[in-house]
């Protein structure tokens, strides 16, 4: 009986110290942690980090017979300097590659503990619905941000090798020391970064819907393709400025100067609405479901 | 037992249910409730075992407990508090193993619980790998911490699940058929753990489907069926409720039953060699003391008849040979048929 005093007494004591507001963030690191040691994860990067090579490489094959034949604005500017390689590799894994990687994490994200049974405890450690989700959709974003990284990093070590670097010549036609370029060449990753932030919010979505992380992942990134694809008929033209796809390769616009703010604005909006709708619908869902798995 | 002294400052008063719940309803659709009308009372510092058979809505009732699903109708406090609305303050303080433990396969054992540690944000970050390597060494996996969780017989999933339950102290622990995959030697480990931690003070809810089980290590259990609650209490009061048997074993068959049915026994049963009845109710009945949790003939769960060594004398005086005498206590497999009038199969 004394014992039991003790025991209880000692859990008291360190209820009644409280906990600190810093140990929530305890989870955040720790879902940070798991992503990337997960070997999935770190397939998904290595094709990012592939991308560029090939696309580096396909250019040196294509010009060295007969030099640029007109193709993507980009290309022809690859061959002067390295540096364009991160524009174009961003502007060739954005539409497929990016989403479809990052499809696979934020759909996997709640559907894949689900499905694992692992979500009963983290929810009665108890790591709150609300908190569990801003968890998940934060260590979503911190992979776009990684993954953006990783594709902008290989593509200035494949293009520094393959063509060299030098002062960079913009869009607009004006001449930028490299210095300045390697400034925009991260402002580009971080928009690029930032127009995944809807489809991050879209997966999170999903992923609450399902008890198979499969089943998210497919969804989502069926969806994305999806809206890729209305996005070029020409007959949809009245919906196609509220798809999120639709302002993505306006990071170019940071390449001219004085840069044209227009896209970028919009194209940054438009992610916000849709990080806001389906972050909501996330949530709702999320915080009412029973949970059966 | 003694229960345990909980003068938290936002917990229960001392003595108040550790579980209660009220009229606790679950529907899925349109089908009979899966859960219907539950009231249920834990008191702290109990073993309790939580019986039923396969799909009979214990874990249907454990998810609403721990605010996993929302209950159709009715309520349930824990720790004096509501759920699920209380969860963040009450949960901290629960320790569960639900429908199985359920892990990481790509994490080691330890990794695992320091994810559902770190899932709790009432839970200290400094002391967390102590913490966690505690909880290893007392399921016995400190040895196997550095494993990867796929690699883990069922067994050793088992008592990870476990180790995360016991991360923290806790005041009430939560297990849904915690023996479930372990052989022989795990399940004496485990029911030796559940006991040493109700002496501790922790009030433990133990669900399971085999009734051997829950009279070994339970001195209070509820009787679910078909999502019905159909008894509560102590086990010695349940096990009282369905009474024992005197059983002779002789080769006069036919004077033992006469000489036994004198004496007013009901119900008797002549087999080749033996004579089993059903002593009658006695004044004074069985108390609830009388049937310990152990295990072994018990006389006093026959309840109040006849003295059975009156019994035993009448039966030589009479000329009968007799091999062997005692009583059959009233277990309670015997208590659940009595109560449903059917086996301890899976509900239709």
């Amino acid at each position: 009986m004394s014992r039991a005093e003790t025991v209880v007494g000692a859990a008291e004591v360190r209820v009644s110290r409280g906990p600190s507001p810093l140990w929530t963030l305890g989870l955040l690191r720790n879902e940070i942690g798991m992503t990337f040691r997960r070997r999935r994860t770190l397939v998904l990067l290595a094709v990012l980090a592939l991308v560029p090579v090939l696309v580096g490489i396909a250019i040196r094959v294509q010009t060295e017979d007969g030099g640029a034949r007109g193709g993507p604005a980009f290309i022809s500017l690859v061959t002067n300097n390295g540096l364009f390689l991160v524009f174009t590799s961003l502007a060739a894994t954005l539409p497929v590659f990016l989403p479809m990687a990052l499809g696979v994490v934020a759909g996997d994200a709640i559907a894949g503990e689900a499905g694992a049974g692992t979500l009963r405890y983290l929810l009665v450690a108890p790591a709150g619905r609300t908190r569990l989700l801003l968890v998940k959709y934060a260590s979503t974003l911190v992979f776009c941000l990684v993954a953006t990284l990783v594709v902008a990093t290989s593509a200035l070590a494949v293009g520094a090798l393959l063509f060299g670097l030098g002062e960079v010549t913009l869009l607009s036609g004006t001449t930028v020391p490299l210095a300045e370029g390697l400034l925009r060449a991260l402002a580009v990753a971080g928009v690029v970064a930032l127009s995944l932030i809807g489809v991050a919010a879209l997966g999170l979505f999903v992923s609450t819907l399902t008890g198979s992380g499969i089943a998210a992942m497919a969804m989502t990134v069926g969806v994305v393709i999806t809206l890729q694809i209305l996005n070029t008929i020409p007959q949809l033209h009245a919906v196609q400025p509220y798809l999120f796809p639709h302002y993505w390769l306006s990071f170019a616009d940071l390449l001219r100067d004085p840069v044209y703010w227009d896209d970028i604005r919009r194209n940054l909006g438009l992610q916000a609405v849709y990080a806001l709708v389906f972050g909501s619908a996330a949530w709702a869902r999320f915080t009412t479901r029973d949970i059966t798995a | 037992m003694a229960p345990p002294s909980s003068n938290g400052e936002d917990g229960a008063a001392p003595g108040a249910p550790v579980i209660e719940t009220h009229g606790l309803t679950k529907r899925y659709g349109s089908g009979p409730p899966a859960v219907d009308g539950l009231d249920l009372s834990v008191p702290p510092g109990s073993i309790f075992g939580f019986l039923g058979p396969n799909g009979s809505g214990k874990t249907t009732t454990i998810r609403m407990l721990m605010g996993l699903i929302e209950p159709t109708a009715g309520g349930a406090r824990l720790l004096g508090e509501p759920m699920p609305g209380a969860a963040r303050r009450v949960l901290p303080r629960v320790g569960a193993l639900i429908e199985g433990p359920a892990l990481y396969g790509f994490l080691t054992g330890r990794a695992n619980l320091l994810r559902y540690d770190a899932a709790d944000p009432t839970a200290d970050p400094r002391t967390r790998a102590a913490r966690v390597a505690t909880a290893l060494e007392r399921v016995g996996l400190a040895a196997a911490a550095g494993k990867k969780a796929r690699a883990y017989s069922l067994g050793m999933k088992q008592r990870l699940g476990l180790a995360a339950a016991l991360l923290r102290p806790r005041e009430l622990l939560v297990l849904d058929e915690p023996t479930n995959g372990l052989d022989p030697q795990g399940m004496r480990e485990i029911r030796s753990l559940v006991r040493e931690l109700a002496a501790d003070g922790t009030t433990v809810f133990l669900s399971s489907h085999l009734l051997d089980e829950i009279e070994q290590v339970c001195t209070h259990a509820a009787v679910m069926s078909r999502g019905r609650l159909i008894a509560q209490g102590t086990v010695a009061e349940l096990a009282a409720g369905a009474r024992g048997r005197l059983a002779v074993t002789t080769p006069d068959t036919a004077e033992a039953a006469r000489v036994l049915k004198e004496h007013g026994l009901t119900d008797l049963v002549v087999g080749e060699d033996r004579v089993t009845g059903e002593l009658p109710p006695g004044p004074g009945g069985a108390g609830p003391e009388a049937v310990g949790a152990g295990g072994g003939p018990d006389p006093a769960g026959m309840g109040g008849g006849p003295d059975p060594a009156d019994l035993n004398a009448a039966l030589v005086a009479a000329g009968v040979r007799v091999r062997a005498f005692g009583a059959e206590r009233a277990s309670l497999e015997d208590v659940f048929v009595a109560l449903t009038g059917e086996g301890f199969d899976v509900a239709g």
